[in-house]
């Protein structure tokens, strides 16, 4: 075996070692310290930790694309925000209140295709204009809040349909409904990433953008898509979530993108582009979502999940730098 | 041989940057199963030509037919769908991709819903990589192969259409002697079937090998093309340059001072190993040998950049520790770096910022940088240095690349070294300023400066070299005096070839020193 | 013929383009409203704009030494809870020495991650913004900071009081902008900061400590941070957690608006200060107007994306990126 092998091995499996590292530490340790009589292992637990990686998770999937394309997203909370607000208001639509439970379908679509429009604005601009991405989202993720509070002010924006409810707190063969979504999610993107022309063309661009465009690969509508891909994802994981809530804040969805790229990270997909994989972004959402039921399960403050998230951030830097040392005769620059 | 119909041509092309004539009214023709050589210096023009034909850049002016039909190049893409293929000098390939991947990129061969039939591309690839005789396979991850077998890969990809013209932009600059073989096989088979190839490099001796026919461009114009058979190196040259480089032996006269810098014994993990030479106060002492021997290692090793596994520095017959570019600055060692836009310069800075930047701690008066001091240092190495800027405003960026060279060797003449290295002194610079910069390093010997020069140019480390160093996979292989070296036992020696004998004659016949000083 | 006027008017407009739109802007607005160009308005504007400013002035030096700071927001939370926290109990003479003392620990620590061990910038202060939030709440125990006597306190002269009339968040964010502008313009220290984001590797050649240079660009960020913590607390004598959440965008914008490069390399003090302006300005003139807060939201977008655009095509002389 090659140590880039070795090195290949590392960082893919070790998202998963970390889960299971996690799983052991917040039994043995819960044993000792939980506030609950609940064992931190029990089934129901964990099917609850699922359906909760749900939101986050469906973004940071979409991300993961992005990202191995060598771009990013910050404008993600912003969208899923306009999608909950479209979705929720569309069902009160005088036209929509006559279709009966047709409304439901329908008021998907009007979300989902927030979502889309949103995606395909960002992508536009980054094609179009040649700015960097980074950049394009930070402003849109200023603009489309702006659209956020012309919607309903500083109001929430609420609307609860009981059919909608059922469906989303239903269970089949006992999983959630959202946690079926987050799985097909990923199934899809993974089947998309690595099957089919689009996802390899996404390696490709990431890895050697001019190489992509040398190669007849049309690199500007391939980011766009990408884009649309992700503002669709944004909305399908607000379409998920409101469904149960029924009540959205103008505030909500802040600092997901922030999430979502820690998860995407936690992964092992590289921030430069070219490397990564959904199945590592469902290893680092879940890792995340378990060191937050993790860390309230052994009675530990709220508050320290931020922290040990930002730090464990850092140390998967740390690590990753260290695999990719040349050793001593490197140039020290 | 009969004269085929041209496969293509370029009709008076014409491309234009903002204040600059790239290229101006360039014409020439590729015809069926010829291989072409398209010659000329560094930003004679070759590249953006290439650019042009591949449909990257549009030209204002001219037109480029393929066969009989005039077209309009608009992308890559169209270029291959009309049977243009490149094979790039820098590689354009996808690390993190397997072989097939990167053979078939931008049309991998689909099934239903836009999937990937692998059984198909592994398949293709196979039959490809059989032609190319190579010892790898379709699943390979490309970033795993060494840079010849990429190169190889990047040959592939012409292999995937029909093509009707293919263009080798310096296909073998990182390729070994058997791995060349297999290359002119390649291209022997291309030209059997009737494609016609443009071939670039600045290797003389293949050239000659291979090609039918060369044309040559100086500035952004076309100067000629010679039937291959019928012309020779000095009648190409003439073409490329339009007179001729002195590179005559220029040996010192002066009196040489003391040992200013030995080394002994230095080694860097597998870089190189157990290197030991000396130099003198006013002595230029030449690196040679082949790229990737070790040469700019030693010399980042010197000036601090890599930590030594043993060995020592001694300096003026002290022993130093060198563990920075910051030490070796303190102890009187500069470095010119191998590459100017890099490690050189800050191309955003002005020239002034740049050149006074080791020492702008220093120059201070008060909390702040004394302008004035700055300033004083940047008039000062222009007029030595003969720089052609409209001020100390400029930033280095819009600069020549011979005024930018000379920027960094300002800078780092200013810091009044006692040794002074210079790696790679003219690379990618024009004529003039290149016999500018050799008459320059002797004029610093002649004042008294130590100075090392390290070269990938035969006639340069011959012309300006007291003693001359030939190296070989990261050991010194022979120490030659300027009396002693010839042509012949230089090649030999970074040949790895130690005694004279009838290998030495089959090292020499693959002449890298025939590049001449074009590189 | 054509092609080279053309690259000359994109290249004009590229690089005037933001003050002539802040002109237009600025003569809009007071056409619209005669109280836009009113003095104690502008006072007013450039007031609520020096929290914002002083941070932006710090993230300048990172950004110019090639890295991003997102964590500035989330560390001026810190730095406000913690002196206010401190105030009632060791005193204001006490608490804001120790808040700057730990608010430049923490710059510390980030420039030690992104200089010394060279870890991507964006993702160490991302860390970071989740860890100080962490940080703050855990001191805080996640309640809202209030000085018990808010009236009878000194502290409040930072953001409350005037000096010679003019109110002192503007002396501080004017004075701070002065000396940083010399610091950054006119000393060694300054011209390594644009080396080592020009061109790091350049720099490593020349002799100059890259390591050292980041890690004190950081400083001279938390440094920022922590004097905007100090404002924000003296004006409110109160404060919540999040007081800092998302600041750091908006910071970021000023500086991006500015033109400074977020390759690093590029941008000036003074540049900044009129990138703060032109945020507070349009903010100011969209309320005065009648017009929601949330249209400045999408103005602001509308800006960030034109100003960097311009430069993009200013620097490869066409306007529409050239990728099919």
């Amino acid at each position: 075996m090659t140590s880039q092998n070795r090195r290949d091995l590392i960082k893919q499996s070790g998202i998963w070692v970390f889960i299971v590292v996690e799983l052991a530490f917040f039994s043995i340790v819960g044993n000792y310290l939980s506030v609950s009589d609940q064992a931190f292992m029990d089934f129901d637990n964990m099917l609850l930790l699922l359906k909760q990686s749900a939101p986050i998770g469906i973004i940071a999937l979409g991300m993961t694309i992005i990202m191995i394309n060598g771009n990013i997203d910050l404008s993600v909370g912003a969208t899923f925000a306009l999608a909950a607000i479209v979705l929720l208001d569309s069902m009160t639509w005088p036209f929509m209140q006559n279709l009966g439970n047709w409304a439901i379908p329908l008021a998907w679509g009007f979300a989902l295709m927030t979502g889309v429009v949103l995606g395909a604005i960002n992508g536009l601009i980054v094609w179009k204009t040649g700015v960097d991405a980074f950049i394009v989202t930070l402003g849109s993720m200023l603009g489309f809040r702006g659209l956020v509070f012309m919607y309903n002010g500083e109001q929430p924006t609420s609307h609860l349909n009981w059919t909608l409810v059922d469906f989303a707190e239903a269970q089949f063969l006992g999983l959630h409904t959202a946690t079926w979504f987050l799985l097909g999610t990923a199934l899809v993107l993974w089947l998309v990433t690595t099957r089919t022309n689009h996802g390899r063309n996404a390696y490709a661009v990431g890895n050697n953008r001019d190489a992509a465009v040398n190669a007849g690969i049309r690199v500007g509508p391939h980011i766009m898509w990408n884009f649309m891909l992700i503002g669709f994802l944004a909305a399908l994981s607000a379409v998920v979530f409101y469904s149960e809530s029924g009540s959205v804040n103008p505030n909500d969805g802040m600092l997901y993108e922030l999430w979502a790229i820690t998860a995407v990270v936690l992964g092992g997909t590289k921030l430069a582009g070219g490397y990564g994989s959904i199945i590592g972004t469902l290893g680092g959402v879940i890792a995340i979502q378990l060191l937050r039921k993790g860390l309230g399960h052994i009675g530990a403050d709220t508050q320290t999940v931020n922290l040990v998230i930002g730090l464990i951030l850092i140390a998967v830097l740390v690590m990753d730098r260290q695999l990719n040392r040349q050793g001593k005769e490197e140039l020290k620059i | 041989m009969t004269d085929p119909k041209p496969v293509l041509r370029l009709r008076d092309i014409v491309k234009t940057f903002p204040g600059v004539r790239a290229l101006d009214g360039v014409s020439f023709d590729v015809r069926a199963g010829e291989v072409h050589a398209l010659m000329g210096e560094n930003g004679a023009g070759k590249s953006t030509l290439m650019k042009v034909l591949g449909g990257v850049l549009a030209p204002n002016e001219g037109q480029i037919f393929i066969g009989e039909d005039p077209v309009v190049m608009t992308s890559p893409k169209q270029a291959k769908a009309m049977g243009v293929m490149f094979i790039h000098q820098e590689l354009s390939l996808a690390d993190e991709l397997s072989v097939a991947e990167n053979i078939f990129l931008g049309e991998l061969p689909l099934k239903s819903f836009g999937r990937v039939d692998w059984d198909k591309l592994y398949a293709d690839t196979d039959r490809i990589l059989e032609t190319l005789n190579v010892g790898f396979d379709a699943k390979t991850r490309v970033g795993d192969l060494s840079i010849a077998n990429q190169q190889m890969v990047e040959i592939g990809r012409a292999l995937t259409v029909d093509p009707r013209a293919v263009i080798f932009d310096e296909p073998t600059a990182s390729l070994t002697d058997a791995e060349k073989v297999v290359l002119f096989n390649v291209i022997a088979d291309l030209q059997a079937r009737g494609v016609g190839i443009i071939y670039i490099s600045h290797r003389m001796e293949e050239i000659f090998k291979i090609t039918d026919r060369i044309s040559v461009l100086r500035d952004g114009q076309y100067s000629g093309t010679l039937n291959t058979a019928e012309t020779n190196e000095d009648e190409v040259t003439q073409l490329m340059i339009g007179r001729s480089l002195d590179l005559s032996r220029n040996a010192s006269h002066h009196q040489m001072g003391n040992v200013a810098l030995e080394v002994r014994g230095l080694s860097c993990g597998r870089l190189f190993e157990d290197v030991s030479f000396d130099v003198r106060q006013g002595e230029v002492l030449g690196f040679y040998g082949l790229v990737g021997a070790g040469r700019t290692e030693i010399a980042e090793t010197i000036f601090g950049l890599r930590t030594p596994s043993a060995g020592q520095i001694l300096l003026n017959g002290q022993e130093v520790q060198i563990t920075s570019p910051i030490d070796a600055i303190k102890l009187g060692i500069s470095l010119v770096p191998e590459d100017r836009k890099d490690q050189g310069l800050v191309l955003g800075m002005n020239c002034k910022d740049n050149m006074s930047l080791p020492q702008v701690g220093r120059l201070t008066k008060g909390p702040f940088v004394s302008q004035g001091a700055e300033i004083a240092i940047f008039d000062k190495y222009r007029d030595k240095l003969d720089i052609r800027t409209p001020g100390w405003r400029q930033a280095v960026g819009n600069l020549s690349g011979g005024n930018q060279q000379k920027i960094v060797i300002g800078k780092w003449l200013s810091m009044q070294p006692e040794v002074l290295i210079v790696d790679e002194p003219t690379r990618g610079i024009d004529v003039g300023s290149k016999s500018e910069i050799h008459n320059l390093i002797r004029d610093l010997a002649a004042q008294g400066f130590a100075v090392i020069v390290i070269s990938s140019e035969m006639p340069e480390v011959l012309h300006v070299s007291d003693r001359i160093v030939a190296m070989f996979a990261g050991r010194v292989m022979r120490e030659f005096t300027s009396e002693e070296v010839t042509e012949d036992n230089l090649i030999q020696a970074i040949s790895g070839i130690k005694e004279q004998g009838p290998a030495g004659h089959a090292a020499a016949s693959h002449g890298i020193g025939q590049d001449k000083a074009l590189t | 013929m054509t092609i080279m006027t053309k690259q000359h008017v994109v290249t004009f407009v590229a690089k005037q383009g933001i003050l002539i739109a802040f002109v237009l802007f600025m003569v809009g607005f007071a056409i619209a409203n005669q109280r836009f160009i009113a003095m104690d308005n502008i006072l007013g504007v450039v007031r609520s704009s020096a929290i914002i400013g002083v941070m932006a002035l710090g993230v300048t030096f990172v950004v110019i030494g090639g890295n991003l700071d997102l964590s500035v927001g989330s560390m001026m939370s810190f730095s406000t809870i913690v002196v206010l926290d401190l105030h009632d109990k060791v005193g204001p003479a006490m608490a804001i020495p120790i808040m700057f003392a730990l608010t430049l620990l923490l710059g510390a620590f980030i420039g030690f991650l992104v200089g010394y061990l060279k870890l991507n910038s964006l993702i160490v202060t991302l860390g970071m913004l989740s860890a100080i939030h962490g940080l703050t709440l855990t001191w805080s125990g996640g309640q809202n900071m209030d000085i018990a006597d808010k009236s009878g306190t000194w502290f409040s002269f930072f953001g409350q009081d005037r000096l010679l009339g003019i109110p002192v968040p503007i002396l501080v964010f004017g004075l701070l902008a002065v000396v940083l502008s010399l610091l950054l313009s006119k000393t060694a220290f300054g011209r390594q900061v644009y080396a080592v984001g020009g061109n790091g590797q350049a720099a490593t050649f020349s002799g100059i400590p890259r390591a050292r240079i980041v890690f004190l660009t950081y400083l001279v960020s938390s440094f920022c941070v922590a004097t905007a913590g100090l404002l924000q607390a003296s004006r409110s004598l109160g404060s919540q957690n999040t007081v800092g959440q998302g600041l750091e965008l908006t910071v970021l914008a000023a500086v991006i608006l500015g033109g400074a490069s977020l390759l690093g390399g590029s941008g000036t003090v003074f540049k900044t200060v009129i990138g703060v302006l032109i945020l507070g300005f349009i903010q100011n003139g969209l309320l005065l107007v009648g017009l929601d807060f949330y249209v400045q939201y999408m103005v602001t977008w509308a800006i960030i994306i034109l100003a960097v655009w311009l430069d993009v095509a200013a620097k490869r002389g066409r306007l529409w990126s050239p990728i099919a």
